[in-house]
């Protein structure tokens, strides 16, 4: 198991230096130029010339990824072109809102979705299995911000139970974090709650229909005991695929749900340095959000042990 | 049968439980949202403040922010009269070429040090270099001296009539007076500290872009005795701390001032505001008296306009109220029509030469075009769908030139990518361009050595670099003039001229309504956003 991981650990290597390669050349060659932008409208030809040489955006591409590595590799993302405080303060600032956020978020989806799931393909083919599957596809084709919106006007405008947008540190006061992030997370959850609870229970569905399931009601087990420890433990392998790649479902609509309802999270961070072409701060996010990922999926491969025990790393 | 009910009942009661427990749990507790502390003042600004160095660059709201932390020796009042700020007074020699300029005593930086000449000298020596009317000063500027502590010369090379009103410039770049060892940095470089002498100072540890701003009150600043007008007079903070918070989408700022969670949104959405000025705690008001100028901007480089026949096609087939519908929507917000180049209720407004603009005439617009000789080639409108004024624009003119028989391509990209694209000089099928929109404050267009989209001085001219010489001659004239009458004169011949050369297209005059809470009062009526003066119960 521990060589495994330190397998995959060392996999992620080649992994973020791809996806480093990849980001770096991606965005030098789309088209903007931050020393125009932040020139304005007065400058001439050289003061433009001279900020992109300020900047070191003039020197060739392979330059300025040498130098960018080599700052990376020493821990140093580097400064936003804009504001020019380092990538890993503004980072810094936004990860809580973020982090909280997803976690938020899966705890509602998870913990909403896979008990949906279990009943719809225990009572298949009845009301309760079309209730289920309509609420999971509607959830699943409703745009985020448009949920956003109308919890907003739902929950904020009209009833006052929450506040319209911001966010509030669970460090400062659980409550304020609660009032603020109930909205944001429901919206997200419900995409991802919809993903799970379909994947749930087309699992149940093979799994229930298993000798060894038959074999667990022959004995005269009680259904929640059958569905929870027997079918559901087996059906979780894919389960745990399926959360582990709708991560990257959340990641995108974090990015939206945050511009909802102004969440100073990381992806509005994205959005922001992306619409102003700040190449440092983008490179730093993209890294940040594909680190995480990677080690995400490296749990969740981790956890497949914990559900069934032929495998073995 | 029964222990399977309560599997099923049990199953989903802790499906529901834990999902709705943070959702009860916050019902519970939920309160009405409240102002955080009277002496708070909560806006929604008008963009994210990205830069904090409002000579690096010319961003409205880092223009926003120097005004909070920074002050200037001269400023306009609501009469468009320089008045001195910093300054106590000035002298000017008698043959005009020196002025003496004397600061106020007892002003101070935010970190406690003096503000003395120096600082004044090395202030405009970096605004000088940045500014496009203060590199016309500097042109004609042979030295720039501290007298003593607190008083320095400026020495011309020739009259000039605009000293006063460069160093009371009130919008970008402002002539903000910072520190010598701040405004010691190249003028390519941002500033690495944000010190003032402005009422209120920059709380940097709290600076979180894409976010927050936050300034508290200077408590050292000493302001001047007459009544704040414009961006002259007294500046009273009246709040003990003001929260810039960035809201990037209108509907959830709109939402966030009626549910009192800001006090002040600058820039409401057009289309949103019946549903804040149906509540009756909230005042919906222009702030700006001038407004705001639309630009459809063209490329004299690049075939067909560098003909002035197809652009006065252009001309004459566009029509002001078409593009003010799709900027602003209500008619309550926008000038029926506007021909001054250097806007209506401006000093220098005039209407000659604006016949064409007026009269909407397609078939004149063809005749035009033909005479151009137009061969049918493609032009190009950069198109920022991400900027409503600009992207609206973008379309009407497309429709206006498809209507005369030209083949438009519509080129859709974000503001950033344009900002970048405009600047390209190459062919417009090789990535440059023929046509694209924007906008400037009035505040900006007032004369013709503020408004830039007059200069036609060719290669160093703003983007489309158009060139003409005659239009060069009148704008010097106009520097060099002391007398308003002759200036005025002087504004009505160059508008003349521009009518017929066409640099660009004023789309239009319109006025952005501004939108605070009950709480709030004495905001300040001005081109440009100032906090002081404003009281937070």
């Amino acid at each position: 198991m521990l060589a495994y991981v330190v397998r995959r650990l060392l996999a992620t290597i080649p992994i973020m230096a791809l996806v480093a390669v990849f980001v770096f050349l991606l965005l030098h060659m789309s088209p903007g130029d931050p020393a125009v932008v932040i020139a304005g409208d007065f400058a001439t030809a050289a003061q433009v010339e001279e900020i992109r040489t300020q900047l070191g955006l003039n020197d060739p591409l392979h330059v300025q990824f040498v130098k960018w590595t080599a700052d990376l590799l020493r821990g140093d993302l580097g400064n936003s072109i804009y504001s020019g405080l380092p990538v890993s303060r503004l980072i810094g600032q936004r990860i809580e809102p973020t982090l909280m956020l997803t976690l938020t978020t899966m705890v509602i989806a998870i913990t909403l979705a896979i008990p949906l799931g279990v009943i719809a393909a225990w009572k298949v083919g009845t009301w309760i299995d079309r209730a289920v599957m309509t609420v999971a596809v509607l959830g699943f084709s409703m745009p985020v911000f448009v949920l956003g919106y109308a919890l907003i006007l739902g929950g904020s405008v009209r009833l006052g139970w929450f506040p319209v947008q911001g966010y509030s540190s669970v460090f400062a006061s659980v409550p304020g974090f609660l009032r603020h992030i109930t909205l944001p997370a429901l919206t997200l959850g419900l995409v991802y709650m919809a993903l799970i609870a379909r994947m749930t229970r087309a699992t149940m569905l093979e799994v229930l229909n298993e000798d060894y399931v038959r074999t667990a009601y022959a004995k005269g087990l009680p259904t929640s005991k059958v569905l929870i420890k027997h079918a559901l433990k087996n059906a979780m392998v894919p389960i745990s695929t399926t959360i582990g790649l709708g991560l990257a479902l959340l990641i995108g609509g974090v990015v939206v749900t945050e511009s909802v309802f102004a969440i100073p999270g990381l992806g509005r961070l994205t959005v922001d340095a992306v619409l102003r072409t700040d190449y440092p701060v983008i490179q730093g996010v993209i890294l940040v959000f594909s680190l995480t990922y990677v080690l995400l999926n490296l749990l969740i491969d981790l956890s497949y042990v914990l559900f069934d025990p032929r495998i073995r790393y | 049968m029964t222990r399977t009910k309560m599997g099923l009942r049990s199953l989903s009661g802790l499906a529901t439980g834990l999902a709705l427990a943070p959702v009860l749990a916050a019902g519970l507790m939920a309160q009405p949202a409240q102002a955080q502390d009277g002496s708070v003042l909560r806006i929604v600004p008008h963009a994210d403040l990205r830069n904090i160095d409002p000579i690096w660059t010319t961003a409205y709201i880092t223009r926003n922010h120097g005004y909070l932390v920074w002050d200037t020796l001269f400023a306009l009042d609501e009469n468009l009269t320089v008045q001195p700020q910093m300054a106590a007074g000035h002298e000017v020699s008698e043959d005009g070429l020196t002025y003496t300029i004397a600061l106020r005593e007892g002003l101070t930086f935010h970190d406690g040090s003096p503000v003395t000449a120096e600082d004044a000298v090395a202030s405009l020596r970096r605004w000088g270099a940045r500014d496009g009317m203060g590199q016309k000063l500097m042109s004609v500027t042979e030295s720039m001296e501290a007298v003593d502590e607190l008083s320095f010369t400026i020495t011309l090379s020739e009259p000039y009539g605009l000293v006063l009103e460069s160093l009371g410039k009130i919008s970008s770049n402002v002539p903000f007076i910072m520190p010598a060892r701040l405004a010691e940095t190249s003028p390519s470089e941002q500033i690495s500290e944000v010190i003032g002498s402005g009422p209120f100072r920059f709380v940097e540890a709290e600076w979180q872009p894409g976010n927050l701003v936050v300034y508290e009150r200077f408590e050292d600043y000493v302001p001047r005795d007459e009544p704040a007008s414009y961006a002259a007079g007294g500046k009273q903070a009246n709040v003990d701390r003001v929260e810039w918070r960035y809201i990037p989408d209108a509907a959830t700022a709109t939402q966030a001032l009626l549910a009192g969670e800001v006090d002040l949104y600058e820039q409401p959405a057009v289309d949103l505001l019946p549903m804040i000025e149906a509540d009756p705690s909230i005042t919906v008001e222009t702030v700006d008296p001038l407004g705001t100028q639309g630009v459809v901007r063209f490329n004299f480089l690049h075939p067909p306009f560098d003909n002035k026949y197809a652009r006065q096609a252009v001309m004459h087939a566009v029509s002001q109220t078409d593009y003010m519908f799709s900027i602003m929507g209500n008619p309550e917000y926008f000038e029926e029509f506007c021909g001054a180049y250097f806007m209506c209720g401006g000093p220098f407004e005039t209407d000659v030469g604006s016949e064409a603009l007026r009269e909407q005439n397609l078939e004149r617009a063809r005749e035009l075009l033909e005479q151009s000789g137009y061969d049918g080639r493609e032009v190009v409108i950069l198109d920022p769908t991400d900027v409503p004024v600009a992207h609206g624009q973008a379309l009407v003119t497309a429709q206006a030139l498809r209507e005369i028989g030209m083949n438009v391509r519509l080129a859709a990209m974000d503001w950033a990518t344009m900002t970048s694209r405009r600047a390209s000089r190459e062919a417009p099928d090789d990535g440059g361009w023929n046509i694209f929109p924007t906008w400037w404050l009035a505040v900006d267009q007032l004369n013709p050595i503020t408004n830039i989209s007059v200069a036609a001085s060719g290669d160093t001219a703003w983007f489309g670099w158009p060139d003409n010489p005659r239009i060069e001659e009148l704008r010097d004239a106009f520097a060099r003039e002391t007398d308003q009458d002759a200036q005025r004169a002087i504004v009505v011949e160059l508008q003349e001229e521009l009518y017929d050369f066409v640099p660009y297209i004023p789309t239009g005059q319109y006025y952005q309504p501004t939108a605070w809470r009950s709480n709030v009062s004495n905001v300040l009526v001005a081109p440009v956003p100032f906090f002081w003066n404003i009281e937070v119960d």
